[in-house]
């Protein structure tokens, strides 16, 4: 993969990742008019940035670190962009999965009819381009400010469809994002800065010698419970009720986007802010680790009793975004590669989930998994695919949630860390518990509830989707080295 | 002697000598022109003066050549300029975008008095902010509010005259208080020049009087600035006056009676009277605090636009208060920060507010059904506005937020509390802006409801988003308003 | 310090609390106004008074006085006079709007006034 602007220096490449997006969005609203080319501009946006980012991925292999630095915001804080490991790997996902996204999006809104379609392909940039600066910033304002954005552009896509339970629905979706983050990550962030002098996120963390127990257990809570993204029980509510969203808007963005620049922002909090040295030094660290833990756990338990597809695959996700907390938490090198690779298998796993449940809903109108035994005759590939996103969560070969899953359990262990192995088990066999039944009814069983008419597979353009995404947790399990020697560059300081 | 010299005199002189042109215009549109010309003389005046005194000079000009503490002298620093700039600039922002908005609430024949009126509030208010003597604060104290009471009673409802009636009463106890603590004052130390009021007090022994003093000064002001529980005057008085007014006195009119409770607090009190920070936190900070409660929680239920806003001021001044009670170079800043960017948010707010009324007919909150789609550029303008008042980082609000969390973090176990309070009252103002949200976007206009086609006229709408941007442009790039907030916060503290 | 000689300050407390309780006491409009005006005349009363010097003249040189000669303090003098033309300026314009509340609700009574407008 040899990608083309090479010629650029770096941080310029990190200033076309940022306004690409950004000039998308303003030509789709122009374009609004003409769907065709609308959506064309969708695409070639999403080519354009997913090439931007991936030629970013050389320097980095090469242990470079580009940076950008835009303009002095407060005296001694500035908006700057500066990639590592950590945040390519999340900037290369989103913008990969963006250019499959968008070629099921236009499957989903024209199968469906969907209005205020204008108003959808708008909000999307934005939200990417917020995921990006997330990915690149260089301190902690920076990320702050496009955590922000992030959960502001994404607003009127959870709310898209207007009605009235969809808006309650969305209420508490803005309500605990901005609850937490005003109220828990704002003052965790001024109190770091009056701490430490400085938000940059820097190897070895910002805060050693600054502050000692009980206050580091406190701080360490703030982040963890303020950074609600990251959805760790009891913040976890905006995720399921984020469902109401368009399915596109929850493959992508609660899959990837907006999920994982929570989990990316703990990860990134722990190792640039705290320091892996320093936080695992200290006692409280436990307290983390006991929280996901119990995330884990109860989501999947809670993932058992749900029918209603969308928040199964919702709970499953609260479970897995814990699983990276809880690698990251676990402060051992194994564990902290475990959870970056974790971000992409679940990533691509993940969305090929929700682009199956998109897919059933489009074809069949079903949303109920009581409903949809034996659908997996009228739609092989879709379920074949839902099969693989399944298969990759539970963590069995050959699919990318096995490898991650096989650090993130080589780390507990290298930290005799009991609880966290329990807990991996006890997931592991919950999660077949809540998928298996449901992937064999559908494709063993006689189809008992008969759909309103006659269908086959969903759109082709959501088909092929979905199948490039299982294809990729395939690839993802093959060629997975690469990644893996990237990340590993975080751990040295 | 140059006509630079003359600048700080000029910027209240121009605006006094044209009011009875303007009262002389009889033609149609003439008073309002005259007027607009006047204002913006002055704020290029007052963009002038912040020039040179942004590096920490300040500018003293003897009124007639006669020198203190005889005369009557203007003292011009960082923020008697950042005070001026924004009293003229929402002046003269609230009158280019007025000009519709005013030509349809505000009748032919009024317009002369009530474009003089305005020049001579504008007058006033700069006036309080540059002059350096107590009773000429005063002096022009109650040459602005008497024309802010002409002002408000030109709304087009009849309960503007009620509104103004009240006003009236509150405005006046408010400033015979403050009149009172002055003559306690000169009674003590026989001057009336801030600066020598400075000096002599620290020297005398009639500590008593001083704080009485002090008391009746504070307690006046805090009603001009419609502080928790002296507020009541505000929410009526913003919401039946034209809507052009409100803008102007929104971002104005309260900011300057804080200023001078600033002034007189810290360049006079602060230095004589001992453990006076903590009178002033014990004074300030439960007000404070009750202030953004109150506030925003009658924000919340109330069924009018204006007077939601009106009380969401309330709430904010609030902050503004805490800010002052920090009796720090962090807290300061973000009280003088604050009080420029919320009236840039505040003035973009209610000028949409306009627009909509334009058009709609209405501020009531279940009239405005659908607006999101009916007039997109004018809600979009009130959304950015709003989230400024959550303090959502990109908007005006985020930068004073930070200042004042950074202040109450240096006060230790007490700044938990506050800042826990500083931060619960940032979520209760997302409800009530998610409130006008949800309605204006997801609920579908009712049935018998004037049906809306248009966006607001281009006059109207331009300087709306100019104001709005320029909110923006001030939190990205915030080297004017923080640079002169934290020049003037270590100006008052002594810091240097 | 005997309490007689400083009546002026206890003048100056009665009436400024009889103009407040007028204010706040009283529905109609007018005599809230009157109200005002007492009030406004406590401070007046106590800034002259506060410049009365024992044995003093009038504060103005005439050509020829001895060069010992007491005068009353005339910066108060001088600062009550601008906030009396304050005090009337107000006066006037709450009763010009007092005029204006008679036309448009036909009374100036304030009860029934907010009466009139909770029907709105």
């Amino acid at each position: 993969m040899m990608p083309l602007p090479l010629s650029l220096p770096p941080s310029d490449l990190i200033l076309m990742a940022l306004v690409i997006p950004f000039v998308g969005a303003v030509l789709i609203a122009l374009a609004g008019r003409w769907p065709n080319i609308r959506e064309m501009v969708t695409l070639v946006t999403a080519v354009s940035l997913a090439v931007v980012v991936w030629s970013l991925i050389p320097v980095l292999q090469e242990g470079g670190r580009p940076e950008l630095k835009l303009i002095e915001m407060l005296p001694g804080l500035s908006i700057a962009f500066k990639v590592e490991p950590l945040g390519m790997l999340f900037a290369a996902l989103a913008s990969l999965l963006w250019i499959v996204n968008s070629v099921y999006s236009i499957g989903y809104m024209r199968g469906n009819n969907e209005q205020n379609q204008t108003r959808f392909y708008v909000c999307f940039p934005i939200a990417l381009m917020a995921a990006m600066g997330v990915a690149f910033s260089g301190n902690l304002l920076t990320l702050f400010i496009l955590y922000e954005v992030l959960t502001i552009s994404t607003y009127p896509l959870v709310a898209h469809k207007g009605d009235a339970a969809t808006v309650r629905s969305a209420r508490v979706y803005m309500g605990i994002l901005l609850g937490t983050s005003i109220g828990l990550f704002l003052p965790a962030m001024i109190w770091t800065y009056s701490l430490a002098g400085t938000l940059d996120f820097t190897p070895g963390g910002i805060l050693e010698g600054k502050i000692a127990e009980p206050l580091v257990g406190v701080l360490m809570l703030m982040y963890a419970f303020g950074i609600g993204k990251a959805a760790l029980m009891p913040v976890h509510r905006w995720l399921p009720a984020a469902m109401v969203a368009p399915t596109p808007v929850s493959a992508l963005l609660h899959a990837v986007a907006v999920v994982k620049a929570g989990v990316f922002t703990i990860t990134k909090v722990f190792v640039y802010i705290f320091g892996i040295d320093f936080l695992f030094n200290q006692p409280s660290h436990k307290l983390i680790i006991w929280i996901a833990c119990f995330t884990i756990v109860v989501s999947s338990f809670i993932a058992l009793r749900q029918t209603n597809l969308k928040r199964l695959l919702a709970y499953s996700t609260i479970g897995q975004l814990s699983y990276i907390v809880l690698a990251a938490a676990v402060l051992k090198p194994l564990s902290e590669v475990g959870a970056s690779m974790h971000m992409m298998a679940h990533g691509f796993g993940k969305i090929t989930l929700f682009f199956a449940a998109g897919a059933i809903y489009v074809a069949s109108k079903k949303t109920d998994i009581t409903e949809m035994r034996g659908i997996g005759r009228r739609m092989p590939w879709t379920m074949a695919a839902f099969s693989v996103g399944a298969l990759s969560m539970i963590g069995i070969p050959p699919t990318g949630g096995f490898i991650s899953k096989w650090y993130i359990l080589g780390g507990a262990i290298q930290d005799d860390n009991y609880i966290a192995l329990a807990t991996l088990v006890a997931s592991t066999l919950l999660n077949a518990a809540y998928f298996l039944p449901f992937i064999f009814a559908a494709f063993l069983y006689e189809e008992d509830v008969k759909p309103k008419k006659d269908h086959g597979e969903a759109p082709w353009p959501m088909v092929l989707a979905l199948t490039t995404t299982a294809l990729l947790t395939f690839a993802f399990f093959l060629f997975h080295q690469p990644i893996a020697d990237l990340e590993a560059q975080i751990l040295v300081k | 002697m140059t006509l630079y010299d003359q600048l700080p005199a000029l910027v209240i002189a121009v605006l006094l000598f044209t009011a009875p042109i303007t009262y002389m215009m009889r033609l149609h549109g003439f008073p309002w022109a005259v007027a607009t010309l006047s204002v913006v003389t002055a704020f290029i005046i007052s963009c002038s003066l912040a020039a040179t005194v942004f590096n920490g000079e300040t500018i003293i000009y003897e009124m007639g050549g006669w020198s203190a503490p005889y005369g009557i002298a203007l003292h011009i620093d960082a923020l008697s300029a950042l005070m001026a700039m924004l009293i003229t600039g929402a002046s003269s922002a609230a009158l280019i975008f007025g000009a519709r908005s005013l030509a349809d609430e505000v009748g032919e024949e009024t317009a002369p008095a009530f474009f003089s009126a305005w020049q001579l509030c504008t007058a006033g208010l700069v006036g309080m902010v540059i002059t350096g003597d107590a009773f000429n604060i005063f002096v022009f104290m109650e040459i602005s509010s008497l024309s802010t009471y002409v002002l408000v009673s030109a709304g087009p409802d009849r309960r503007a005259l009620i509104a103004t009636y009240r006003y009236i009463v509150m405005g006046t106890i408010g400033a015979t208080f403050y009149l009172i603590g002055v003559g306690f004052l000169y009674m003590v130390t026989g001057t009336l020049n801030t600066a020598d009021l400075a000096a002599r007090v620290g020297a005398t022994e009639n500590i008593r009087l001083v704080l009485v003093a002090a008391g009746f000064i504070s307690v006046g002001l805090a009603v001009k600035a419609a502080v928790f529980p002296m507020h009541q005057w505000m929410p009526r008085a913003y919401t039946y006056a034209p809507n052009a007014v409100t803008v102007f006195i929104a971002a104005a009119s309260t900011k300057v009676a804080l200023y001078v409770l600033i002034r007189v607090d810290y360049a006079i009190f602060q230095n004589s009277i001992a453990n006076h920070d903590i009178q002033l936190t014990l004074f300030l900070v439960p007000l404070g605090v009750l202030a953004l409660f109150a506030g925003s929680l009658l924000a919340i239920y109330e069924k009018n636009l204006k007077t939601l806003l009106a009380y969401s001021s309330v709430s904010q001044i609030g902050y503004i208060a805490l800010g002052i009670a920090m009796t720090s170079v962090a807290g300061l800043t973000g009280a003088i920060v604050h009080m420029f960017n919320h009236g840039l948010i505040k003035g973009g707010m209610f000028m949409a507010v306009a627009c909509l009324a334009i058009r709609y007919r209405s501020v009531n909150i279940a009239n405005l059904a659908g607006a999101g789609r009916a007039m997109p550029w004018t809600m979009a303008a009130f959304v950015i506005g709003g989230l400024g008042l959550i303090g959502v980082p990109l908007t005006p609000g985020f930068i004073s937020k930070w200042y004042l969390v950074l202040a109450a973090l240096e006060k230790g176990g007490a700044g938990a509390f506050l800042i826990a309070i500083i931060l619960v009252s940032s979520l209760l103002a997302v409800i009530y802006v998610w409130k006008v949200i949800e309605v204006a976007y997801f609920k579908a206009p009712r049935a018998n409801a004037v049906p809306v086609t248009q966006e607001a006229p281009l006059s109207m709408l331009i300087p709306t988003w100019i104001v709005v941007l320029l909110g923006i442009w001030f939190s990205i790039d915030t080297r004017m308003p923080v640079g002169m907030a934290s020049r003037a916060a270590e100006i008052l503290l002594g810091v240097k | 310090m005997e309490i007689l000689g400083l009546y002026n300050y206890v003048v100056f407390a009665v009436l400024l609390m009889v103009g407040l309780y007028c204010i706040l006491a009283r529905t109609n409009i007018v005599k809230s106004i009157i109200g005002l005006s007492i009030f406004q005349s406590a401070v007046f009363l106590l800034y002259i008074s506060m410049d009365k010097v024992d044995g003093g003249t009038a504060p103005i040189i005439q050509p020829g006085a001895p060069a010992d000669t007491i005068y009353a303090n005339p910066l108060p003098q001088v600062l009550i006079l601008t906030a009396i033309v304050v005090g009337i300026s107000t006066t006037a314009l709450a009763l010009a709007v007092a005029v204006r509340i008679k036309e448009a609700y036909g009374t100036i009574e304030e009860d029934k006034i907010q009466e009139m407008d909770r029907e709105l």
